[in-house]
């Protein structure tokens, strides 16, 4: 594959991983894959922007290679220190030992703590600019977009944004562009990316955004360092990800349950009829049949969330407790919520799952529902008044 | 802890990254010397570890919601 032009001497040089279906350990699945993308820029001195992971070293060279020796580089930009976009970053030193690092002084940390390279690091703040010939550089610390290190690159000429990770998505494809691609499934791509690991950051991504805006700088394409790069009106995933750091939300539900002999899973179903017929968006998962990666990309845009588990032991399942684990952790801001399950004796799942719901700033809009055992006819209806109510206090 | 003047001083942490800033240890590093309380850190102050301002900071224990 050769590299792909984004503008005059600005190449993509990245890799693209087809079969990768988890990512951080196991905690994202990678349904569509994804890509590791680094740029190349060629003015008097020659610039490389991030690297891939590592396994991919030896494809992003041979990109390179096609523009220019790599031994020619005299500028690495290391945006993030993470492994997915560093880790070819010691193969690469050592075709182009002398070149200079530029990074945050976190990622320079971070960097020596994972590679242990003596490298020539040159620590860059918000403002520093680069000239690089014709081309200028210059950089925006954006920390914990999405860690302490991050920062955004911004080539002034050619008003391109280099965020990494930030409007980034799993999404291997042969094409580059948001123009050449099926747009509804990079959003969903893109709306993943976003729910589970920068929505507990999202008053930090209001705030970086606006602060981008101040400056009134121009911005014609943003390439991140996953998935496809947006070239046509770049600003609306801008616009997206202020609407998704704003907890906005739409009249919509999502019920996530765990059963044992079916009992919370009747419970659940007749629930969501309840909330069907009241014309309100829903959609109903099995938490140890679905993939969680996509349950919390549906939860961005929801206000309500209801969840449901059998007691066992005095206490929910435990695939829903770390299901709950990970959710809570995102900090969901402006949601309503109500509880469910079914249990033998003295119950406890509900009582639990309520408490995780206070903890996480969710509301508690009615009293969470109760049935011992299997639902008789006079609780099934219970349970469709109770997906009903919830539909209402949504809309 | 208690402060040099007798008085209780809290913790905080910061609610983006989970550091905890300790007003015993203070965060020299950026001038912030020993016993200052997180009330008194100047309101350009950011989290060491993450750059979070002052008003993503919880006290430690405070309940949340």
């Amino acid at each position: 594959m050769k590299p792909i032009k984004l503008v005059e001497n600005v190449y993509w040089v990245g890799a693209v991983d087809w079969s990768v279906r988890k990512f951080h350990g196991h905690t994202y699945t990678t349904a569509r894959g994804t890509t590791y993308n680094a740029y190349l820029i060629v003015d008097d001195k020659v610039t490389l922007v991030d690297t891939v992971y590592g396994p991919f070293g030896n494809e992003l060279v041979e990109r390179i290679s096609e523009i220019v020796s790599p031994e020619k580089i005299d500028y690495v930009i290391a945006n993030h220190m993470e492994t997915d976009h560093s880790g070819a970053l010691p193969q690469i030193m050592k075709l182009c030992p002398k070149a200079k690092i530029y990074c945050t002084q976190k990622c320079k940390e971070g960097l020596y703590k994972n590679y242990y390279g003596n490298w020539d690091f040159q620590v860059v703040k918000t403002g520093d600019k680069l000239k690089l010939g014709k081309k200028t550089l210059t950089f925006i610390e954006s920390p914990m977009l999405h860690w302490p290190d991050s920062m955004f690159s911004y080539l002034i000429e050619d008003a391109l944004v280099l965020p990494n990770d930030a409007f980034g998505q799993h999404y291997a494809s042969d094409k580059r562009f948001n123009d050449e691609v099926d747009v509804s499934e990079v959003m969903q791509e893109a709306v993943k990316y976003y729910a589970n690991i920068l929505w507990p950051f999202s008053s930090l991504v209001v705030k970086k955004i606006e602060e981008i805006q101040k400056l009134n700088i121009p911005i014609k394409i943003i390439a991140p360092s996953h998935g496809i790069i947006w070239r046509k009106d770049p600003t609306k995933i801008v616009n997206a990800y202020l609407s998704w750091a704003k907890n906005e939300t739409k009249p919509k539900v999502v019920v996530v349950y765990e059963t044992m002999w079916k009992s919370t899973e009747k419970m659940a179903r007749k629930i969501v009829e309840g909330i069907v017929d009241s014309g309100v968006e829903v959609k109903l998962y099995d938490v140890n049949e679905s993939d969680k990666t996509e349950v919390i990309g549906e939860m961005l845009d929801s206000k309500g969330y209801v969840i449901g588990s059998s007691t066992h032991d005095n206490s929910m399942l435990n695939n829903i407790a770390g299901f709950l684990e990970f959710f809570k952790g995102l900090k969901p801001k402006n949601r309503i919520g109500c509880v469910f399950g079914s249990c033998g004796w003295a119950g406890g799942a509900v009582r639990e799952i309520e408490e995780i719901f206070k903890t996480a700033g969710i509301e508690l809009v009615q009293t969470g529902l109760s049935v011992k055992y299997v639902p008789d006819e006079n609780e099934i209806k219970k349970c469709y008044d109770f997906g009903k109510d919830f539909a209402e206090k949504v809309k | 802890m208690t402060g040099l003047s007798g008085e209780f001083m809290e913790k905080w942490k910061c609610t983006i990254c989970g550091y905890i800033y300790d007003p015993a240890v203070g965060d020299t590093e950026h001038g912030i010397n020993p016993g200052t309380k997180f009330e008194n850190l100047p309101d350009d102050w950011v989290c060491p570890e993450c750059g979070a301002p002052k008003d993503q900071f919880d006290r430690v224990g405070q309940p949340v919601g």
